[in-house]
């Protein structure tokens, strides 16, 4: 079976005026956890918006290939269709619209059939079980008046009913307290399988003591300044980003002298 | 990049079937005492009400068009016919009313919904009454719901010491309008302590051309009584401009309560005048549910006067603006006496180059003490071409009182749309979504064929998969 999922190769982007990818190389297989490290302002987040295809961020440079299939142009819907999945930093609220409602919609959606309200209602309670969600949210308005712990909790949720191929979880540990993190890594570790593969972004390492990465990258200034493993990962903890925007910087000079 | 994609028009093609125009007596263009006596004369009236309609020309003559609000300049008086009768006579039988008269009312559903959750139910014709009914226990406990043209005789007493006291001709000039060219609407007494515990409903459909429409709607609760009356209207489309300049007088007497629902979709041609008022008296209750969606130009802000200590009332009201529609609308409540209470919940939405604009008006006078009012005012608008704006006014003239006052005007985010779609959502189905989601505080609210009805209208030619 192919293990291919996703190559990005020398992805540059810009929104407005400002040019922020510039000139990413990533490959990503079945089975695989990648974990995205960097400092505020590199770029970690732009690169979760133009995997979805958020449409403020204009590609100016590169491939996104998802299973084979160039996919830069792909409308956000169909990309979700495809089986990618962001689960966002910072969660929209959608008043009137409850969690059951809205994901059996998205259900639909992504699978393809239509889901028997209670057939459906039997997988969102299984999932809610899994990640410890009490099943009272089932009829709250999406996100609306949750506290940031839920609203993570909530993303994981999705991603548990959605099932994607590739689930880029964007700063899914930060603002959480020990005990929730805890929760949503273990959530995020049930849902790992060989079928599927996450990018997991993140400026601290609190979840990789429970997650552990097959790979560790760098992001600094748009660019991976640097791929390793966990090792990398505790390396930065004891000393922060500032070798890797020098690298950067070199690399960049000396490419103006030649 | 996303093609932009828009919230499909509410389909109007069941409203809009129109037929051909048949009236036993048309009167003539233009307003004259001639044509007053004349419509008098046909619906064979009490002398004060044909002395009452002469008074209300004559303030009609003197009062000028308000500035203020919609543009309402196109609106042609002199040729708007103000009486129309219908080629029918007053039935209580379906079956006698005639076939494409009915067939009209059955398309809109109103026959079936009698059957199935209606206590009574009253359906005009452009301007008269042509079904009027009411549930036997209903009649046995000493209800009364009947036309307006018929209680002005049976129900003289009754009519006279209510008709038109709180609207006076005097107001402005549509109310001098209605007072004097009214015709048709619904009557309805509640003896005390009676609780008419399944909904009345009245239907208005205006079918001739050119013409207005002025019913009279009455209510009176005695002391303790409680009803629900759901008012509905609609008409087809021709291309010259109608008229509704209607007036409903409700009289909430002690411990009574009264929900009034109103689902207004009137064809785009239509200006819609309409003024409505609640005295509440102590203890008594009004809530409103109002859902405004047709109309070329509304202007309409129901008002409740809470007279009485302890008085409550309650606003719940959407508005949906489309293209070439501009829809004033808000809810007016005045605090006249101790502990009194109101809740004031609003949503306007506007596309296509719409224009939704609340105006409210929030007055509580000086021995007031203790009342509580919360006015909140949302408005959503789809696109860059629609308008929305809020004017909540406040008079407030006491200081022991809680005010709370919240007012959002905004456009349809982008990030929900985008963060609807990363979950497989198309765009149509985000933005249906988002909209439902916003008017979901209302449709909880309405009645359910009318919750569903207001579904329909947002989800419409859209994708929607929600069951």
């Amino acid at each position: 079976m192919d293990k291919k999922l996703l190559k990005i190769s020398d992805l540059k982007s810009k929104v407005e005026d400002q040019n922020i990818l510039n000139g990413i190389d990533l490959e990503v297989n079945k089975g695989e956890i990648h974990v995205i490290m960097g400092p505020n302002g590199a770029g970690k987040s732009t690169l979760a918006n133009v995997l979805m295809g958020h449409p403020e961020h204009e590609i100016i440079n590169g491939e996104i290939e998802f299973e084979g299939e160039k996919i830069n142009d792909l409308a956000v819907d169909k990309r979700a269709k495809k089986g990618i999945f962001l689960s966002f930093q910072y969660p929209q609220e959608i008043p009137g619209v409850t969690v059951e409602n809205f994901l059996r919609t998205a259900k639909t959606a992504v699978s393809g059939e239509q889901q028997s309200i209670f057939d459906f209602k039997f997988l969102l309670e299984e999932k809610m079980n899994l990640l410890d969600i009490d099943l009272s949210y089932a009829d709250r308005y999406l996100n609306k008046g949750f506290s940031g712990g839920e609203k993570k909790k909530n993303e994981i949720l999705q991603m548990a009913v959605l099932e994607p191929k590739l689930a880029i979880l964007d700063e899914t540990d930060s603002g959480l307290d020990v005990d929730a993190t805890k929760t949503v890594a273990e959530g995020i570790k049930k849902l790992a399988s060989e079928d599927n593969a996450m990018i997991i972004i993140t400026h601290h390492n609190q979840i990789l003591d429970y997650i552990k990465p097959d790979y560790v990258h760098v992001l600094v200034d748009g660019k991976i300044a640097k791929s390793g493993d966990m090792e990398l990962a505790r390396l930065i903890e004891k000393e922060g980003y500032s070798e890797y925007k020098e690298e950067i910087l070199d690399e960049s000079n000396s490419k103006t002298n030649c | 990049m996303n093609e932009k994609t828009e919230v499909k028009d509410i389909d109007r093609s069941l409203h809009d079937k129109k037929n051909e125009s048949k009236h036993r007596y048309q009167s003539a263009k233009g307003l004259t005492p001639e044509v007053i006596k004349e419509i008098s004369r046909e619906k064979k009236e009490p002398k004060w009400m044909l002395e009452f309609r002469l008074k209300a020309l004559e303030i009609y003559k003197k009062k000028e068009i308000p500035t203020w609000g919609a543009d309402i300049s196109d609106l042609d008086m002199e040729n708007i016919i103000t009486y129309v009768r219908p080629d029918a006579d007053l039935q209580s039988d379906w079956d006698q009313v005639p076939d494409e008269i009915k067939d009209t009312f059955d398309a809109l559903g109103i026959p079936e919904a009698e059957k199935e959750s209606l206590a009574g139910v009253g359906a005009q014709y452009d301007s008269e009454v042509v079904y009027h009914n009411l549930k036997e226990e209903m009649v046995e406990q000493g209800v009364i719901y009947m036309d307006m043209e018929n209680a002005v005789k049976k129900h003289e007493d009754l009519v006279k010491d209510h008709f038109m006291k709180l609207i006076t001709p005097n107001d402005h000039k549509f109310s001098a309008l209605h007072g004097a060219v009214w015709s048709g609407g619904s009557f309805v007494y509640v003896p005390a302590g009676v609780d008419v515990d399944i909904p009345l409903q009245s239907y208005f459909r205006q079918n001739a051309p050119g013409s207005g429409q002025f019913e009279h709607t009455l209510i009176i609760l005695e002391e303790g009584a409680n009803a629900h009356f759901i008012e509905g209207c609609s008409a087809p489309k021709y291309s010259v401009n109608n008229l509704h300049a209607g007036a409903v007088e409700l009289f909430i007497n002690k411990g009574a309560k009264l929900r009034y629902s109103t689902i207004e979709n009137w064809s785009r041609n239509m200006y819609n005048l309409n003024t409505k008022r609640a005295l509440v008296e102590e203890d008594g209750v009004i809530e409103w549910v109002s859902g405004s969606f047709g109309s070329k130009v509304s202007m309409l802000y129901p008002m409740s006067i809470l007279k009485g200590a302890r008085a409550r009332a309650e606003f719940t009201g959407v508005t949906f603006a489309a293209e070439g529609q501009y829809l004033d609308t808000g809810a007016q409540v005045i605090h006249a006496a101790p502990n009194t209470t109101s809740t004031v919940n609003s949503r306007s939405i506007a596309k296509d180059g719409g224009h939704a604009y609340y105006r409210g008006l929030l007055k509580v006078t000086e021995n007031a003490h203790g009342a509580k009012a919360s006015v909140a005012c949302e408005s959503l608008m789809l696109d860059n071409e629609s308008k929305s704006d809020t004017l909540p006014i406040m008079k407030l003239q006491t200081d022991d009182i809680d005010i709370g006052h919240e007012a959002k005007v905004g456009r349809i985010s982008e990030e929900a749309i985008f963060y609807l779609m990363s979950r497989g959502i198309s765009e149509e189905e985000a933005k249906a979504m988002i909209v439902r989601g916003f008017v979901e505080p209302i449709a909880s609210e309405l009645p359910l064929e009318y919750a569903v009805e207001l579904n329909n209208l947002i989800n419409l030619e859209l994708e929607g998969t929600i069951g």
